[in-house]
């Protein structure tokens, strides 16, 4: 039985939101009054330990306190209650380039970057031109990194943070950004750190790579631990949850910050139609107007079937569309409809990341149809070329 | 062999000996740190670090054509009087913005990574540190460029006035930064108070205008200042080296006077540094969560 490198026992976090806490001098000479402040508890009771040398996947929805858990142990943040023990050295990757200066060179960012991570000017001279092999930046290395493309300062982010040498790597939802090319190198690079005997905790939202490098895994839910241990366990709780999940939304108060201007479907031909083959192509064009600025909002759409059961849901939550302002409009683009025959309903939201905050709600209200496929009623369509040979 | 680490709820403590080590390990963050607010201040100009150089070298000539050609001033040589006491006072000054916003200014790192947040503050007054060597040489080379004496034994000042002067202004620093956490106007209140600090200090007028005027115990109490002391320290290593006109500008001769209150406030700044470096300790442990 190896030792464990990691122990949490009983963690909870509160975050303490004052709504009316002075944060100037000014205001608190001025009001006598004391604050009013509301607890938030972001993690509850969370226990778990991971052995030495094992790879932990950490799943939830947003907002169910991954990132707090990870700051915790990383000793970023003080737990309310309970205790963290750690053995050796912890790098915690909870965004790649974090304290990046857009006015240094990518060298000088380096060598700065890699010293607040713990590594020796002199292993970072070591290890600087794998770094940059990796990051594939060695044209740019010496331009500022203002200069840079988002992926560029991902990229070299990500090739320091790997290349730190900690006994523990805590990494947040990076992997979800750069391109594919890098995603399938970073896995690699995940891998040999894995066969290096390291431990890893790692939040992802993509269920295939828990599968494909986990040990074990951790489900939160709303901060406290829905399932852990046995990877396959953790991921069938977590499709489950994530299934349920679209059934609260709609008996929220909408703030009206932003609206649904307007929702259309759109056929291959980008015509308005509302009704498709199975394995056709259908668009979903959803108009939004901020009312006011509005911070980081997702658009989700979710469809259901005839009866009402879940389908399937997809939103804007990757692409971190910043704040808006004015008007915009997105279109979920569905190449293939693997849907049978019948009718179907679209829900389509916005709402922030934690989805606590909804902003406007279309429940069900627009409809399409699958028509023109298969004569008997079948779950779904799959598109099949049936090829027959005589022997 | 492993470091292992507890981590609970209680808001970390100062353990003197065993931080200075840990602070220690993490010292090329702090070198890291400084340049990076060095390189970012002068990256987008030619001229680069002379820049720091140019503002007291400005003062020097405004001064000297100034006050040789047109206003005769009561002070003999006052543009090295001036120097002397202006450098130490911006390293402070500057040393004490930089500090007093260096948490907040450092939020992405702080909310992100951990690693020891003194490093933060401290690396503000280091770059100014450095700021200071340079506009250092600028004044040396006009005390050689008009032959004034460069070595003599007031020079023995220099590295005690330096030493006090970094440990009040860290001091003053850690709980500058930790403040402003918390209460984000800091930073004006600070710059108030170091305004009209700088006019309780002897920089811009020599001491016995102050001594002439107030009277014994009024000077007595105007010698409390420690920045007053601090910058008498650097007078009397410079200033008063010049000639013997200029050492009767200043309040005593002999340098056991200064030496004295030197490590009088030495002993006093580093009493303070360990109260506010607890401060700052104690609530480090909660900066990432109130960015
Ligand atoms: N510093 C903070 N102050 C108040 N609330 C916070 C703070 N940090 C996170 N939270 C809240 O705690 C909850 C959990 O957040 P987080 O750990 O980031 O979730 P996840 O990473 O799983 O998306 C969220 O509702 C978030 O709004
Ligand atoms: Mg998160």
């Amino acid at each position: 039985m190896p030792q464990a490198a990691i122990t949490v026992e009983g963690i909870s976090k509160r975050f303490r939101l004052f709504h009316e806490r002075p944060t100037s001098v000014k205001e608190r000479l001025l009001r006598l009054r004391g604050s009013r402040a509301e607890d938030f508890w972001a993690l509850r009771d969370v226990a778990f330990e991971v052995p030495e040398g094992n790879t932990w996947g950490l799943v939830g929805a947003n907002g169910s306190g991954k990132t707090t858990l990870l700051k915790i142990i990383g000793g970023i943040l003080r737990p309310t209650e309970g205790r963290v023990v750690t053995q050796g050295r912890i790098a915690a990757l909870l965004e790649l380039g974090a304290g990046f200066h857009p006015e240094l060179t990518g060298r000088e960012n380096v060598y700065l970057n890699a010293s607040i991570l713990g590594l020796s000017r002199h292993e970072t001279d070591l290890y600087f031109d794998e770094i940059v092999a990796f990051a594939e930046l060695e044209e740019f290395i010496d331009s500022q990194v203002k200069y840079y493309s988002s992926g560029m300062f991902v990229r070299l982010g990500f090739a320091v943070a790997v290349h730190v040498d900690p006994s523990i790597l805590l990494i947040d939802e990076v992997l979800a950004v750069g391109d594919e090319a890098f995603q399938r190198k970073c896995l690699r690079r995940i891998r040999e750190i894995q066969a290096e005997g390291r431990t890893i905790v790692f939040v992802t939202h993509a269920i295939q790579q828990v599968q494909a490098i986990c040990d074990g895994a951790v489900m939160l839910d709303h901060g406290q631990i829905r399932a852990m241990g046995d990877v396959a366990d953790v991921i069938k709780e977590y499709r489950l949850v994530m299934l349920r999940r679209h059934i609260g939304f709609a008996r929220r108060d909408l703030t009206r910050a932003a609206e649904i201007a307007g929702v259309e479907l759109l056929d291959g031909e980008g015509a308005v139609s509302s009704v498709v083959p199975p394995g056709g192509e259908l668009t979903v064009q959803v108009d939004v107007r901020a009312n006011r600025p509005v911070d980081d909002p997702v658009i989700s759409m979710v469809i259901y079937d005839g009866d009402g059961q879940f389908v399937f849901r997809t939103g804007t939550a990757e692409m971190r569309l910043g704040r808006l302002e004015g008007k915009l409009r997105v279109g979920f683009e569905m190449s293939s409809l693997p849907l049978a025959d019948g009718r179907y309903s679209l829900t389509v939201g916005i709402h922030d990341r934690s989805e606590r905050v909804v902003h406007d709600w279309h429940d069900q209200r627009y409809v399409f149809d699958v028509a023109g496929g298969l004569m008997e009623e079948t779950q779904i369509f799959i598109p099949v070329e049936t090829r027959v040979e005589r022997l | 062999m492993h470091d292992v680490l507890v981590r609970t709820n209680e808001p970390p403590r100062l353990r003197l000996f065993q931080r200075l080590g840990e602070l220690w390990q993490s010292r090329e963050i702090l070198a890291n740190l400084a340049s990076k607010e060095l390189r970012v201040k002068y990256k987008s100009s030619a001229l680069g670090v002379a820049w720091s150089m140019l503002n007291p070298l400005l003062y020097l000539v405004v001064f000297y054509v100034v006050f040789t050609y047109f206003i005769p001033a009561r002070t003999p040589s006052f543009p090295v009087y001036l120097l002397s006491g202006l450098l130490p006072w911006t390293l402070f000054s500057t040393g004490m913005a930089g500090a007093t916003t260096s948490i907040v200014g450092g939020a992405n790192l702080v909310a992100k990574v951990a690693f020891p947040h003194e490093m933060l503050p401290l690396a503000s007054i280091r770059a100014q540190l450095v700021n200071f060597f340079f506009q250092f040489l600028v004044l040396v080379a006009f005390l050689v460029i008009f032959g004034y004496p460069l070595i003599h034994r007031g020079v023995l000042l220099l590295p005690l006035a330096l030493g006090v002067l970094l440990l009040f202004t860290a001091a003053l620093g850690f709980a500058a930064a930790a403040w402003n956490v918390r209460y984000r106007d800091t930073g004006h209140l600070v710059e108030l108070a170091l305004l009209a600090w700088f006019w309780s200090t002897p920089i811009v007028y020599p001491t016995s205008f102050v001594s002439e005027r107030l009277g014994e115990t009024g000077f007595n109490l105007y010698l409390l200042n420690p920045m007053a002391n601090i910058v008498m320290g650097f007078q009397r290593a410079i200033y008063g080296g010049v000639s013997d006109r200029t050492l009767a500008q200043l309040p005593a001769p002999g340098l056991t006077w200064y030496g004295l209150r030197l490590i009088a406030l030495g002993l006093v700044s580093t009493a303070l540094l360990y109260v506010t470096w607890r401060l700052f300790f104690r609530r480090s442990g909660d900066f990432a969560e109130e960015l």
